[in-house]
């Protein structure tokens, strides 16, 4: 009774510190603690995975192959306006630094930049270059005495936006466009549309992928399910026996099945649907893809999809059952609604890790079975045109971490099962 | 799952169509990964079964192709098979040189990935976490990011720092592909833990480290070691970024394996899958223990 007569004084901990401060002291130490745990691994994703990726985007849109090794016509470029004619001055220009790419040995490299944008032009550069100690003014005149093919207008349109190290003429390259003698942005003739057609066609088989692992993955998601766990971990073998094992094995061992002389085709003309002179093609295109990269796919349908079907209480297709509903009925509107999220996850996860394969189809794929994935492989080691890569690269990251972003919306990472 | 009683003649007959849809199913899953194994043994160098293996006769079938994985490479392959040879095997045959290089690169990446991961999962399982969000999805993106991608990004990032064609910039760059895989494994571990059982151990006396090791890592050893199998299995398989950032002396089985693919495809490469698919099966089989001693442990019904 006394206490409530006593004035409300603050709560204060043994050591006399106000109750509320302690607390705030202890969270914040708290949030410290679990901070600091996590802070070494983020640091280390930060140096190995994300500075690499950032340096990647900087590449697709900084080039200075050409202005490091044309410092005279950059600064010709920049002190006459797009509209200037191409005079003498331009050429004495162009005449100073294709003297100075031959001392340096660096005509090819130049050449190369620009060839990207007008092809076929590297080797102007490379020729003249040859030339240029023996080149006396009027320049003009001596360069177009060499070759031709400096008068055109285009050359020098792209020349002047190489001139700039910052561009953003990949990204317009990747997107199948480019620019005409004014500057302007228009898309390349259908004939050499290549970027476009590999998207579309990137997409569309992962569509496919998808579609055909969700039909695959349902019915025996849907048994294992179903099954009492005894007898559905066994079963459970089939799916992450394929999980585990390695990408290249079950690769190779689609070669061996799909191949002309291999054991499909064998059994095929075994059982006389094909003569043996009629062996079905079904790998270097895109049945061979679609096929191993849907059998490599399917566990990650199968997985999010049982872990689903698991928690979906059977008394509730019983007691439709009961209620009048026909079996069809039953499965279309109890049961199949319930298994939605674990469709989603699924169907998400598999198109996600589809767009950007590139050993399957590498291997399986031949010519019309490629992902752009293997267009991008193909500019870092075969073509060297880097900064084209890294754009095509930076536009298939920019699109699975849109479909990342929405899968932990829907689905949210910490869900995410392994086997 | 037995038809019930009342079903209808049309549903028996779905049903049982339906099971044997869901055996063809698996026989597509795992048929592909058993087929190869037999064809290893194939005496000749054709990739389907002969008229021999067929009639399972014992002339159709050899180990040629295990043998060929030893002596590719060696220096004197003919020489009589004593000590000196198989220290020849040991030194210079191919498949055990990149077979040393793949357990190189991947023991210390799992290393690498399985320290890092833990802590982080620990921290990331805290409600404290600030960020915790979006952290973990930074933490998971290597899994979710195209294996192009970041090769590509490794390769200029390494050939700018002096890190490429070198063990160290392998193993890092492998312990980040293998760190969701730790983190996912771990923090799933994490979800079912009773923490008032490092609070009852802080209440007996025991120093958070001591706590740590006594009461915490028992309990959530089973997840760390599934999610360093995780890791280290990640390593094996990886080719694309040993294609782009690795010398010519760190070359790793599956680096062998896709140079064998595309130049000329032996069944040499089938006896190396066949090694690689029991391989998995032992690594499966681990992580099924691993997992089912876990759910004991955490009181969950044995799975």
């Amino acid at each position: 009774m006394s206490d409530a007569t006593m004035e409300p004084t603050e709560l204060r901990t043994a050591d006399g510190l106000p109750l509320k401060k302690a607390l705030a002291k202890s969270q914040a130490r708290a949030k410290r603690r679990a901070f600091l745990l996590v802070a070494p691994l983020f640091l280390f994703v930060l140096i190995t995975f994300v500075v690499p990726i950032g340096q990647m985007l900087f590449q697709s849109v900084y080039n200075d192959s050409f202005s490091k090794n044309a410092p005279a016509l950059g600064q010709w470029f920049a002190e006459h306006p797009l509209e200037a004619p191409i005079d003498e001055s331009a050429f004495a220009a162009l005449a100073t630094d294709l003297k100075e790419m031959k001392a340096n040995r660096t005509q090819g490299e130049a050449g190369t930049r620009i060839n990207y944008d007008v092809p076929g032009t590297r080797s102007l550069f490379t020729s003249t270059a040859r030339k240029a100690d023996k080149l006396e003014p009027p320049y003009k005149e001596a360069i177009l005495d060499i070759n031709k093919g400096w008068e055109d207008p285009n050359l020098w349109r792209a020349m002047r936006s190489a001139s700039h190290p910052y561009t953003i003429d990949f990204y317009l390259a990747a997107l199948d466009m480019t620019r005409d003698q004014d500057n302007n942005i228009v898309s390349v003739d259908k004939t050499r549309s290549i970027y476009g057609t590999l998207f579309t066609r990137t997409a569309l088989l992962s569509l496919i992928i998808t579609v055909l692992c969700m039909l695959l993955a349902f019915p025996i998601a849907h048994l294992l399910a179903s099954l009492p766990l005894a007898k559905s971990n066994l079963l459970m073998i089939f799916v992450l026996l394929p999980f585990w094992t390695s990408l290249l094995v079950r690769t190779t061992s689609w070669m061996v099945l799909l191949q002309q002389q291999g054991v499909l085709n064998d059994i095929m003309v075994w059982l006389g649907i094909v003569s043996d002179n009629g062996r079905l093609e079904m790998m270097y295109n895109k049945t061979g893809t679609i096929v191993a990269m849907t059998h490599i796919l399917l566990p990650f349908m199968v997985l999010p999809l049982y872990s689903v079907m698991r928690t979906i209480p059977p008394s509730y297709v019983r007691a439709a059952r009961s209620l009048g509903a026909t079996s069809w009925t039953a499965f279309r509107r109890i049961y199949l609604p319930q298994t939605l999220p674990g469709i989603g996850a699924g169907a998400l996860l598999v198109f996600i890790l589809s767009v950007g394969y590139y050993i399957t189809p590498a291997l399986v794929g031949g010519a019309d079975g490629q992902l752009i994935s293997n267009m991008i492989a193909f500019h870092m080691q075969k073509s060297l045109n880097w900064s084209l890569a890294a754009a095509l690269a930076s536009l298939l990251l920019g699109g699975v971490l849109v479909l990342y972003w929405l899968y932990d919306r829907l689905v949210g990472i910490d869900n995410m099962k392994l086997g | 799952m037995a038809v019930p009683a009342y079903a209808s003649p049309l549903e028996r007959t779905w049903h049982y169509t339906y099971l044997v849809i869901c055996g063809l199913i698996f026989f597509f899953l795992i048929a592909p990964i058993i087929v190869i194994i037999p064809l290893s043994f194939n005496a000749e160098p054709y990739f389907t079964f002969t008229e021999k293996m067929l009639s399972f006769d014992p002339t159709g079938y050899s180990m040629r192709w295990y043998d060929m994985l030893l002596t590719f490479g060696m220096q004197e392959p003919q020489a009589e098979r004593g000590w000196s040879w198989w220290m020849d095997v040991w030194q210079h045959a191919t498949w055990i040189d990149v077979a040393k290089n793949s357990i190189i690169i991947g023991f210390f990446s799992t290393i690498l990935a399985t320290v890092l991961g833990t802590l982080a999962a620990l921290g990331l399982s805290r409600p404290e976490m600030p960020f915790r969000r979006a952290v973990m999805a930074v933490l998971i993106s290597p899994m979710i990011v195209p294996i192009i991608i970041t090769a590509t990004g490794l390769f200029f990032f390494y050939s700018k720092t002096g890190l490429a064609h070198s063990y160290p910039g392998i193993i890092m760059a492998h312990a980040t592909l293998g760190i969701p895989f730790v983190i996912i494994t771990v923090t799933a571990t994490l979800v079912g833990f009773d923490h008032s059982l490092s609070r009852a151990a802080a209440n007996l006396g025991a120093d958070p480290r001591t706590t740590f090791f006594k009461i915490v890592m028992p309990l959530i050893l089973p997840g760390v070691v599934s999610g360093a199998l995780f890791a280290f299995v990640t390593s094996f398989d990886e080719v694309v970024v040993v294609l782009f950032v690795a010398g010519y002396d760190q070359q790793t089985i599956p680096r062998q394996m896709w140079n064998g693919i595309r130049e000329q495809i032996s069944p040499a490469i089938l006896a190396v899958a066949t090694i690689l698919v029991f391989v998995s099966i032992a690594l499966l089989t681990t992580v099924e223990l691993l997992r089912r001693r876990s759910e004991r442990l955490r009181g969950m019904s044995p799975g």
